[in-house]
């Protein structure tokens, strides 16, 4: 979309302003989302045009000093320290997104949920008394007010840009919290699961990446997390009944990338301890 | 139209493909594309597919080759439906409705959307799908409100029909009689003939358009053995229906089901994903959406498919009405079968048994609604007051 350059025009009237202050936050992650914020290459003269890139240590060393108008926080709480640092980082943000699959549901360390954190750090680290964690990795809404989630495991460019540009201009951004199966039928994909046998978590799975991977004949891995009203159970029931799952294969689908999101980490509970999704006799 | 049956080869398609690309329509027909059925654009010199047939069951659709020498491995049309229905095309599923930019005055420049270059023809079309076109244009034309974007694709539109005679296990078009042969509404329908002795089209035009088309494509008049063939063939298939529905029946146990048993039953199948709606010939809901980009200089409104299983369907002040799963596929199986005949006084349905084949959980439209017409039978075998069929539907 191009912009009119005229020197009276809006472009004139943004500099005259004070831009939006925007702050990128790191905590247990991988860098993969706020990295994402650095892919949007050909935006990102017009994003350093309407916000002060204040403080982004992936981009510069050098930081502005809060308060900040958008503070973009990534990763999830996995350490002591991590608890007292989301707090400061709410109380200097006007508002708070909270971006990827690890801000929004603990992310892949979640795995450690189920587990006993103290015989896993044994088994890794040859010196786990170094160690300062907690026994849970848990999503920034756990521990503070998030005004609005950006889910994927990365976040997509388009959904970053379209959250960023509702915040600037004060409207509701413009995306929904339906099954990946919409964008497979919107964009032509014919369904991996239906027609091929192919086990997916897309009927389950919020939509947002454009329904990447049955676009390339793979099931869904569920990145963006659990849809707006999932029904995981049957899903997994006729994955086993029909598509031939072994029960701990579903078990292993549903513990990925958002492992700790309820609908997956109930019905992955239900499957491991009974065998059969949403518990015995289901 | 009055004019007689013509006998057309094998090649009928192609050479209709070539004679309407010539013409300059946009021309669409179904592909075998990574082993799956697809309606896509085609041009002169682009074949359909030959020997394949489909196997649909609840929750499971498979395309396969024929194997051997037999004239079937020759088939043209041996598939039924595939996943895409026509309104891909007719109704797209993401629509650019206009741009708007800030005027360096003040105010709005307003770009409204262009309409489609060219007429679409479309190649295939089955008789439950011409009736479902049909049924949509009842919705999308037929009011006081036209849908612009769908009356500028359906306008023009050159319609081949291609009518059924091995109905598949999924297909219930008899039921409501829009399949599985077509009396009208068509531009051209072909009805394939193959056995041991013959291997070819009976032609029949539906407009002046198709007389014109089927003048230019030659061929000589049907005998009547192959007029009789192509009756005989029709009638059969209306009777090796995959499944039936009983449509009086659902329709009156539809429109006091409200409190019927099954919803909670279905509810927990249903995964709300909106498969049975997206494939749905008929099922025409959108929602809108404007976006703007990062200056709000420039902002978009934007249309694409929705459906009646998104929370946000239905959402109205302080929240959605219909939240629910059971509640949501209530609504949507009501309207199919019952409400749409207050609506537009016809059946939402037309019985191509897409929903059924891919539903992901094999959710059978047929037998839910027997079983409705069961329970709408045993409640109202009941004293007044008792029983679980009230009129309370489950939020």
């Amino acid at each position: 979309m191009k912009r009119p350059a005229d020197a009276s025009g809006p472009v004139a009237r943004a500099a005259q302003r004070r831009r939006p202050r925007l702050a990128v936050w790191k905590f247990s992650s991988c860098d993969g989302c706020q990295l994402t914020l650095l892919d949007c290459e050909d935006e990102l003269l017009a994003l350093a045009d309407r916000l002060e890139v204040a403080y982004f240590l992936e981009a510069s060393r050098a930081v502005v000093e809060g308060p900040y108008d958008l503070s973009l926080v990534e990763g999830s709480i996995t350490t002591p320290d991590e608890l007292e640092r989301i707090q400061e980082v709410r109380r200097q943000s006007r508002t708070v997104i909270a971006i990827g699959a690890c801000a929004t549901a603990g992310g892949i360390q979640s795995l450690r949920n189920v587990l006993d954190v103290d015989e896993l750090a044994r088994t890794v680290y040859a010196e786990p008394s170094y160690l300062d964690v907690l026994a849970t990795a848990t999503p920034i809404a756990e521990h503070v007010k998030v005004d609005f989630e950006l889910r994927g495991c990365p976040i997509t460019k388009e959904q970053l840009l379209e959250a960023i540009g509702a915040f600037l201009h004060g409207r509701r951004p413009a995306f929904g919290t339906v099954s990946v199966c919409q964008e497979c039928k919107r964009r032509g994909t014919v369904c991996v699961m239906v027609s091929g046998g192919v086990p997916c978590l897309g009927p389950v799975t919020q939509a947002g990446c454009g329904a990447l991977c049955p676009a390339y004949g793979r099931g869904c891995y569920g990145c963006f997390g659990p849809a707006e009203s999932p029904n995981v159970a049957s899903l997994m029931r006729w994955w086993q009944d029909e598509l031939g799952v072994e029960p701990a294969a579903t078990v292993r689908a549903l513990r990925t990338f958002n492992a700790a999101a309820p609908a997956f980490a109930d019905a992955a509970a239900a499957a491991d301890e009974s065998g059969r999704p949403g518990g015995e006799g289901a | 139209m009055n004019g007689s049956a013509i006998w057309l080869g094998p090649d009928a398609p192609e050479r209709v493909i070539a004679h309407l690309g010539g013409q300059g329509f946009r021309v669409v027909g179904p592909r075998v594309e990574d082993g799956v059925l697809v309606l896509e654009e085609l041009t002169a010199g682009d074949s359909l597919p030959t020997g394949w047939h489909d196997r649909a069951a609840p929750g499971s659709y498979r395309l396969e080759r024929r194997e051997g020498n037999g004239p079937r491995a020759r088939e043209r049309f041996g598939y039924r439906v595939g996943a895409q229905a026509w309104k891909r095309y007719l109704h797209p599923p993401e629509l650019r409705l206009f741009t708007a930019e800030r005027a360096a005055g003040g105010g709005l420049d307003l770009h409204p959307e262009k309409g489609p270059e060219a007429p679409l023809a479309l190649i295939g079309v089955r008789p439950c799908d011409l009736t479902a076109i049909a049924v949509q244009d009842r919705v999308l034309m037929g009011g006081r409100h036209v849908d612009e974007a769908y009356a500028a694709r359906r306008h023009g539109a050159f319609l081949v029909v291609v009518e059924c005679t091995t109905p598949g296990a999924t297909c219930f078009c008899a039921s409501f009689g829009s399949g599985p042969g077509a009396e009208g509404g068509f531009d051209l329908a072909l009805t394939e003939l193959i056995d041991d002795e013959r291997h070819g089209f009976v032609a029949r035009a539906g407009s002046a358009r198709g007389e014109a088309l089927l003048e230019a494509l030659g061929g000589r008049p049907a005998s009547a053995p192959e007029t009789d063939g192509r009756r005989r063939a029709v009638d059969e298939a209306a009777h090796a229906m995959g499944r039936r529905l009983d449509v009086d029946g659902a329709r009156s146990a539809l429109a006091e089901g409200a409190g019927l048993p099954l919803w909670n039953d279905v509810a927990e199948r249903c995964l709300n994903c909106a498969n049975c709606t997206l494939v749905c010939p008929t099922c025409f809901c959108v929602t809108i959406e404007d976006v703007t980009d990062l200056s709000g200089d420039v902002a978009e409104r934007r249309r694409r498919w929705d459906s009646c299983f998104s929370l946000d369907f239905s959402y109205l002040h302080g929240g959605s009405v219909r939240r629910s799963g059971a509640a949501r596929y209530r609504q949507w199986l009501t309207h199919k079968l019952s409400s749409w005949f207050e609506q537009f006084g016809e059946a939402g349905c037309v019985g191509c048994g897409r929903c059924i084949a891919w539903c992901p959980v094999g959710i059978d439209l047929t037998q839910e609604a027997a079983i409705a017409i069961e329970q709408r039978r045993q409640a109202d075998a009941m004293p007044r007051g008792r029983g679980p069929a009230g009129r309370g539907a489950r939020r």
